[in-house]
């Protein structure tokens, strides 16, 4: 008898997981997306819960592209509402979204992030260009004495890339591939470095791309995990190590690391927002408006991410590492989470 | 003779070597329990060393005036007023009465003494008690996180200390009149996770654990029972039923992740259940679990001598009473005993969760099967992870309490084993 009524619980309980979920209403806000905007995403979701009576809105760390993916999947609870990239949505990703009747999306420009190089401030300080810093780190680089062949990285110092560089090994320790960092990293830094060259002037789009896109495995570049702290503390021990890493990071152990010079610019807070520091990406998060009124809290929450008092000169996210947008910008911004505007295609092109 | 003597010499001849051997592989085997006993002493002082911390919480107990001038509040019990209201004010003028060294222009070197939430946790209290505007309350806040670091980990190489020298002689001067203390962290128990490691809590994992195991239970248990009995007892023997058996036991080594792809496909994807949900959490748990506990019920009830099989045949009884009444209950024990063992392994998992969402950020305390959770290796997982070097003591607290249940799980079956089974 025992055993029946185990069963019938079990057939009953599951029945019951089965039948309800579908029409279960979502009281949550669900965020998907970037690891680089989740610390910011975080807190202002944890300061909205605490503030309102809604419910604090759940955060996944998926990455940018993974986040695009689940975000674009559809209308209904069980896809999220916002989704937060470390790049722009690609126009690929709108399409995907306008396929599955995701057709309403208002986009957010949070602001910005820098890559920095950075070493211990008892080092050579480097000020390089960028052409340098991927002839330092590309896996193929020109030959010297033919610009048109690529050959495999022969450089070993930095000193035989430029005299004026300083005389030790080429070691630079960086985020692993899975990272944003790294993405961006290789888009900004290496590329930009790179797609001027004569030996890649005739290549198609991909070639290119993929010569421009590899860092050399032999051993100059060290592949850190994301535990950047780990990178900090190799940087203070290791005198002739430089390391890779978001702006956030430098300014936290300022009093103990100095920052690259790169095409001229020093990293800089103004820099990086005005986009004139060569390695700056914009961080970003995209509203799903059909959700809006249907998920509780969604546009008070976006009211929220806007105010002076997160995204402000004195507001609570710079204090963690957010470079926050100038005043207008930030104006605008609370004009387009009253309004909520429509992203259209041609504005990604 | 000379042939048997001879032999008789070799055989003692060769005694001391042989000796010698036995008492070399004996070594062998010591050196291997003291290997596995010395990686575990390690693993357990790392985790104990780091994580002690984790469980001390540093306050500042503050005679506060609630002035409702000073906070623009004329009536709490109006919740527009309580919206607008300033209740950092309070905090910082009755810490600055503390820190006589202090003038209004250090304001904000004192206030960053302050835990954030501390406004939060005044303005809650004066919502509860209106009555209270006007007075002055002796009151116990959090400190800031970076006070928390400083006080307990003064000196330490391994933490970088945050706050300012003249900070850092305010703080040492509090300790001394006891305004800042630190105590028993009853918040790491209390509250959800938070980007303040002060105010970060297990509570929402633990919940999230329990919910999750409590449906990964109630599925897999009976399935898995039923699943064994019918194999054991009633199936024929054939090439299909051989098939099945070799499936079983090439599930119970499927990895994990494998299991959370498909919780994602067929839960979430096609059945279009939400998200970061302990039912889903449970339903993905049970398929990996359920291997294990039909492995070991079946053993169970193979293990259940056929003599009260055929005993209890004998006097009449139907198959179906024969397994009810005789087998099933001699077999209980160790079909328990599986079952505990499947799940201790179900709390610890993560890597299934991860694809179906439960690896997330979540504040709140979840207080249903359909709330979004989270479960405690995965906020261990999370925290592990945080930049704040802060987190990492509350990490490897977590992992105490992580370590706690699964210990308490496996003392359990193993007790229940010595006390139910029945030697034939």
């Amino acid at each position: 008898m025992k055993l029946n009524k185990a069963l019938a619980i079990a057939a009953v309980a599951g029945s019951v997981a089965a039948m309800s979920a579908p029409a279960m209403a979502r009281d949550t806000i669900s965020i998907v997306g970037s690891s680089t905007v989740y610390p910011f995403a975080t807190v202002v979701a944890e300061r909205f819960g605490t503030k309102t009576d809604y419910n604090t809105p759940k955060l996944e760390s998926t990455g940018s592209g993974g986040g695009m993916k689940l975000f674009c999947q559809g209308i209904g609870t069980q896809h999220p509402d916002i989704t937060n990239a470390s790049r722009r949505m690609k126009p690929s990703e709108y399409d995907l979204c306008q396929k599955n009747g995701v057709k309403d999306i208002t986009e957010f420009r949070i602001g910005s992030d820098g890559i920095v190089i950075a070493s211990s401030n008892k080092a050579d300080n480097l000020d390089i260009t960028l052409e340098q810093l991927f002839l330092a780190l590309g896996k193929e680089v020109p030959n010297p004495e033919n610009e048109k062949e690529l050959i495999p990285n022969p450089y070993k110092t930095w000193s035989e890339i430029d005299s004026g560089l300083p005389n030790v090994a080429i070691r630079v320790m960086g985020p692993p591939p899975t990272s944003g960092t790294r993405d961006s990293f290789n888009e900004l830094a290496l590329q930009g470095g790179c797609e001027d060259l004569p030996a890649v002037a005739d290549m198609s789009e991909d070639d290119m791309e993929a010569v421009c896109q590899s860092i050399r495995e032999d051993g100059a570049f060290i592949e850190a995990g994301e535990n950047d702290n780990l990178i900090v503390q190799k940087l203070i021990d290791d005198e002739g190590m430089y390391g890779v890493f978001g702006y956030s990071f430098l300014e936290e152990n300022a009093d103990r690391l100095q920052a690259a010079t790169l095409n001229g610019k020093v990293p800089t807070a103004e820099g990086i927002a005005a986009d004139e520091y060569p390695v700056a990406r914009s961080l970003f998060f995209y509203v799903k408006k059909a959700h809006v009124g249907v998920i509780p809290g969604m546009a008070e929450y976006v009211e929220e991410f806007v105010s002076p008092a997160a995204m402000g000169p004195n507001g609570y996210l710079k204090s963690v590492g957010l470079i926050v947008p100038p005043r207008e910008a930030l104006m605008n911004l609370q004009d387009k989470a009253a309004d909520l505007p429509n992203l259209q295609k041609d504005e990604l092109m | 003779m000379t042939d048997q003597r001879s032999q008789a010499e070799i055989v003692r001849q060769s005694l001391k070597q042989r000796y010698r051997k036995e008492r070399r592989f004996r070594a062998y085997g010591i050196a291997a329990i003291a290997v596995a006993l010395a990686a575990l002493v390690i693993l357990f002082a790392d985790i104990i060393g780091k994580g002690y911390a984790g469980f001390m919480k540093t306050t500042l107990t503050l005679d506060v005036q609630l002035d409702g001038e000073m906070m623009y509040l004329d009536d709490a019990s109006d919740e527009r007023q309580l919206k607008m209201a300033d209740f950092v004010e309070p905090l910082v003028q009755a810490l600055i009465k503390e820190v006589p060294s202090a003038t209004e222009s250090d304001r904000d070197a004192v206030r960053d003494l302050i835990n954030p939430y501390a406004s939060v946790t005044l303005r809650d209290a004066l919502k509860a008690n209106p009555e209270w505007l006007n007075t002055t309350r002796t009151m116990t806040f959090l400190a800031h996180t970076d006070v928390d670091v400083y006080v307990k980990h003064a000196g330490d190489e391994a933490y970088s200390i945050k706050l300012s020298e003249q900070q850092q002689a305010w703080v040492d001067q509090l300790q001394e009149q006891g305004v800042v203390e630190t105590s028993f962290n009853d918040v790491f128990f209390e509250n959800g996770d938070s980007r303040d490691p002060s105010k970060a809590g297990i509570l929402g994992a633990v919940v999230g654990s329990l919910l999750t195991m409590f449906v990964t239970l109630i599925l897999s248990f009976p399935i898995g029972v039923a699943a064994a009995i019918y194999l054991e007892e009633f199936a024929p023997q054939n090439k299909l039923t051989d098939f099945i058996e070799v499936n079983i036991n090439n599930l119970a080594a499927v990895p994990s992740i494998i299991f959370g792809l498909l919780g994602l496909a067929v839960f979430i994807n096609l059945f279009g259940m939400p998200r970061s949900v302990p039912v889903v959490g449970g339903l993905v748990l049970t398929l990996m679990t359920l291997p294990t506990i039909i492995i070991s019920s079946r053993a169970a009830i193979k293990s259940v001598p056929p003599s009260i099989r055929e005993a209890a045949e004998g006097i009449g009884a139907s198959k179906m009473q024969v397994v009810l009444h005789h087998v099933l209950p001699l077999a209980m024990p160790g079909m328990l005993t599986g079952s505990i063992i499947g799940m201790a392994q179900a709390l610890g998992e993560t890597a299934p969760l991860l694809l179906i969402g439960m690896v997330a950020f979540i504040v709140d305390v979840p207080d249903g099967f359909f709330d979004s959770a989270t479960v405690l290796p995965v906020q261990v997982f999370l925290w592990a992870g945080s930049p704040e070097l802060a987190f990492i003591e509350r990490a490897s607290a977590a992992i105490m309490v992580l370590l706690t249940f699964l210990i308490s799980m496996n003392a359990l079956a193993i007790w229940m084993r010595k006390r139910l089974e029945r030697r034939w």
